[in-house]
C-alpha cells in the first residue's frame, strides 16, 4: 500500500511507466462518455504499461484489463501518481 | 420446463410471431459464441471490438415456443458514444420478451453498468456470466448466489467456448425477471454497482504470469515494435509458405490430372466451331491449352480462382484468422497508431487495411469503424488505391516471381510508399477532426479451432461464390472486348498516356484498362504482352492503383456516396499515373 500525493497531480501522459496511479479527473467532451464506459472513472486506480514513442497512445492496466488511450487524450487525463 | 437444445431449422412458418429475445453485453465478451449455441446459427467470432456492427438474428426454440433471437451489437454503455451502440440502444428501446445479458465474468463492474441499463428499461433479464474459466487465472472469485439475490435476476454461469450453462440459459428463459429497477443517475448507478461488486466479488493477488507479460511487452516501445515486426514477417511468410504450398502440391495437379483431359476433349471436339471454341477453351499455343494465358471459360476461366488465387485467399484468411482469436491485432493497432495519426487516421484503421489485403471490399466495408466521415474516405481510399488483393497478389507473386524477388519487392514497397504519402497528403489537404483511439485490449487467447475453422470456411466459400462468377464475367467481356475492336479503339485513344508517360507498349492499355473488371484476370493477360521486366513492374504498379475492380467500385460507391467516390477516383487515377511514371523514371536510372 503507498500514499497517495494530493499536491502532486500529473498527467497520465507524464506518469512512468510501470507507475500506478489515481485517476483525478477525466476530461469532458467527446471521449469522456468513452473512457466512463470503458470503466475510467475519477478515483479508479490504474497501472501505466507505456506509452508508445512519436506521440504514440498510452497502455494501462483497469482492474486487470488493459486499455489502450490516444496521446492527445492522455495529456488531459490528471492523476495522482501512487508512491 | 426443459428446453432441447435445437439442431432441426426446417419449419421457418413461425418466424412471424415469434416473440423477441435480445442478446446484449460489451464487445468481446463472448456474445457470438453464445449466440451461436443458443440458435445453431453459426456466426462469426473473433476477439476484437468493432466486428459486429451489423447484428444477426437467429431463431431460438424453447419447449413449444420459437423465438427470434437479437445479437445486438456490442455496446459499453446505451447512453451511445459510437455507430454500434447507437444501434444497441435504439434495439433495446423496441422492447422485447426478455434479454440475456453477456457478462464478462474478469470485468464485473464494467459489464453490470449495461446490465443496469437494461434493467432500468424494465425488460426481463437473465444474465449469463460468461468466461468464469477465466476469473480464476484473475484470481477473482463470484459468489453467484449472492449476486443473483442481490439483482433479482437469473445469473447463470457460462463457458460458451465449451457449452457449460448454455443449457441453463433455456432453462432460465421462462424465468428473466424485470429487477425492478427505476431509472438511475449515473452516479447512482456506479454507486449501486460498487456496493455489489463489493459484496460479491473477492480478488486474490496472484504472480504476473507469463500471459501477463508477454501482453506488456507487446505494446513496449521497444520489444512491442520488434514483436510486431517478427509477427508481420512470419505472416507474410506462412501465407507465402502455404498458398505456394497448396498452389504446387495440391491444386495444380489435381487441376492438371482431373480436368485438362477434359478440356482436351473438348478442345478436340469444338475445335471445328471456332466461335464457342474460343469462348471456351481459348486460344491454343502452339496446339496445347496455356491454363493461364488461353482465356476460356474453362480453362483460364477456372484455373485463375480456383489454382492461382484460391490458395493464397485461404493462406491469407488463415493467418488473419488467427491474429484476430488470439487478440493480436489491437496491439499491432497501438504501434501504428501514431504513424497512422499523421495520415489522418488512428490505430485501429490498421484493420480494414489488413482485411483489404485480402479482398478490399471487405476492407471498405470495415472502415465503417472508424468514427468520422473523413477518416472513412482516407482509409477507403487508401484501401482502394494502394492496398492490392489477394488475387492481384497471388498473380504478382506468380508472374513477377519468374523475375526475380527483386521485382516483387518494388512493387510492394511501391505500395506501400504510395500509402504512406497519399495518406499524408490525403490528411494535410482535407479539412476535419480525427478522432483518438479508445480501445480495451482483449487478453491473449488460445483460438478455438471451431471458430476458427467456422471463419476461415465463410470467407474461403464467400470469395469463391463471389469470385468465380465475376472471373467468368470477366473472361467473357474480355473476349468479346478484343474480337471485336473496342479494346484497340481505346488504345489508341491512351497512347499518349501509355507510351508517353508509362513507356509501357500499347498493348498493355488493354488489360489495365480490363482491371475495371477483375485485377487477377488483367494482371493475367500483362503475361502474354512482350515487355521488358521493368515495364511489367510499372504496368503492374498502375493496374494495382489505378481504378478499382467492379466490386470494389460498388462497395466503394455505397460506403462514400456518389461525390466522394468521384473524389476518391480521381485521386486514384492520378495517384496511378505519377507513380508509375516516377518508377519508371526511377528504374531506368539503376538499370
Amino acid at each position: 500500500m503507498g500514499e497517495i500525493s494530493h499536491d502532486m497531480s500529473i498527467t497520465l501522459h507524464m506518469l512512468k511507466n510501470g507507475e500506478e496511479a489515481t485517476i483525478q479527473t477525466i476530461p469532458s467532451g467527446e471521449c469522456s462518455r468513452r473512457l466512463e464506459a470503458l470503466g475510467l472513472r475519477a478515483g479508479k486506480k490504474i497501472r501505466k504499461v507505456s506509452g508508445m514513442p512519436f506521440k504514440g497512445p498510452v497502455t494501462l492496466i483497469l482492474e486487470g484489463r488493459q486499455i489502450a488511450i490516444g496521446n492527445r487524450i492522455s495529456r488531459r487525463i490528471t492523476v495522482f501518481p501512487i508512491s | 420446463m426443459h428446453c432441447s437444445n435445437p439442431k432441426n431449422k426446417d419449419t421457418y412458418k413461425d418466424m412471424d410471431n415469434a416473440g423477441k429475445i435480445l442478446l446484449v453485453g460489451n464487445p468481446n465478451v463472448g456474445k457470438s459464441a453464445i449466440f451461436t449455441r443458443l440458435t445453431g446459427v453459426h456466426a462469426i467470432s473473433s476477439n476484437y471490438p468493432g466486428t459486429t456492427i451489423g447484428f444477426l438474428e437467429g431463431r431460438l426454440e424453447c419447449g413449444n415456443s420459437a423465438y427470434r433471437l437479437i445479437d445486438v451489437p456490442g455496446a459499453y454503455t446505451l447512453d451511445p458514444t459510437n455507430e454500434a451502440e447507437e444501434v444497441a440502444s435504439r434495439i433495446v428501446d423496441e422492447g422485447a420478451e426478455c434479454a440475456i445479458v453477456v457478462i464478462d465474468a474478469t470485468a464485473l463492474e464494467r459489464n453490470l453498468y449495461l446490465a443496469f441499463q437494461v434493467l432500468e428499461r424494465g425488460l426481463p433479464v437473465i444474465i449469463a456470466l460468461n468466461m468464469v474459466d477465466e476469473t480464476r487465472h484473475k484470481g477473482i472469485d463470484i459468489d453467484v448466489v449472492k449476486l443473483e439475490s442481490m439483482l433479482g435476476v437469473p445469473v447463470i454461469p457460462t463457458v460458451a467456448v465449451t457449452g457449460q450453462g448454455i443449457k441453463e440459459i433455456f432453462d432460465s428463459i421462462p424465468k428473466a425477471e424485470t429487477g425492478k429497477l427505476p431509472m438511475l443517475s449515473k452516479e447512482n448507478r456506479w454507486a449501486r454497482i460498487g456496493e455489489i461488486v463489493e459484496n460479491v466479488q473477492t480478488v486474490t493477488h496472484r504472480h504476473h504470469s507469463l500471459r501477463d507479460k508477454v501482453e506488456d511487452l507487446s505494446v513496449d516501445p521497444v520489444w512491442g515494435a520488434i514483436l510486431g515486426i517478427i509477427v508481420l514477417a512470419s505472416s507474410f511468410y506462412v501465407i507465402r509458405q502455404l498458398g505456394e504450398g497448396l498452389i504446387n502440391h495440391l491444386l495444380d495437379p489435381l487441376f492438371n490430372t482431373l480436368w485438362v483431359p477434359a478440356l482436351e476433349f473438348m478442345s478436340d471436339t469444338l475445335i471445328n466451331i471456332p466461335v464457342i471454341h474460343q469462348l471456351v477453351i481459348g486460344t491454343l499455343f502452339q496446339g496445347s491449352i496455356d491454363l493461364e494465358q488461353s482465356f476460356g471459360l474453362l480453362s483460364t476461366g477456372l484455373y485463375v480462382p480456383i489454382v492461382m488465387v484460391l490458395p493464397y485467399v485461404i493462406s491469407f484468411y488463415a493467418v488473419l484468422s488467427f491474429l484476430e482469436d488470439t487478440g493480436y491485432l489491437p496491439r499491432l493497432a497501438i504501434i501504428f497508431d501514431s504513424l497512422m495519426h499523421r495520415l489522418g487516421l488512428h490505430g485501429f484503421a490498421i484493420v480494414p487495411a489488413l482485411l483489404g489485403l485480402g479482398c478490399n471490399v471487405p476492407g471498405i466495408l470495415a472502415t465503417r469503424v472508424l468514427e468520422s466521415p473523413r477518416e472513412r474516405f482516407i482509409a477507403a481510399t487508401l484501401i482502394s488505391v494502394a492496398v492490392p488483393c489477394a488475387g492481384l497478389q497471388a498473380m504478382i507473386l506468380g508472374i513477377l516471381g519468374d523475375y526475380g524477388l527483386s521485382y516483387i519487392l518494388i512493387v510492394y514497397a511501391t505500395m506501400v510508399i504510395s500509402w504512406v504519402v497519399i495518406g499524408r497528403l490525403l490528411h494535410l489537404f482535407l479539412h476535419g477532426y480525427s478522432p483518438e483511439l479508445i480501445i480495451e485490449i482483449p487478453s491473449y487467447r488460445m483460438p478455438s479451432i471451431n471458430a476458427f475453422s467456422m471463419k476461415l470456411w465463410f470467407r474461403t466459400r464467400g470469395f469463391l461464390m463471389e469470385a468465380i462468377p465475376l472471373v467468368l464475367a470477366g473472361i467473357l467481356i474480355v473476349n468479346v472486348a478484343y474480337s471485336t475492336g473496342i479494346i484497340n479503339y481505346i488504345a489508341i485513344l491512351l497512347a499518349p498516356v501509355f507510351n508517353g508517360l508509362l513507356g509501357l507498349p500499347v498493348e498493355a492499355a488493354g488489360p489495365i484498362i480490363l482491371g475495371l473488371l477483375r485485377k487477377d484476370v488483367a494482371m493475367g493477360m500483362l503475361v502474354s504482352i512482350d515487355m521488358s521486366p521493368t515495364q511489367l513492374v510499372v504496368a503492374t504498379v498502375t493496374l494495382a492503383m489505378t481504378f478499382p475492380c467492379i466490386a470494389t467500385f460498388i462497395v466503394l460507391g455505397k460506403e462514400l456516396g456518389i461525390k466522394r467516390l468521384i473524389g476518391s477516383l480521381m485521386i486514384m487515377i492520378v495517384s496511378a499515373l505519377t507513380a508509375g511514371t516516377l518508377l519508371r523514371l526511377i528504374m531506368s536510372l539503376h538499370l
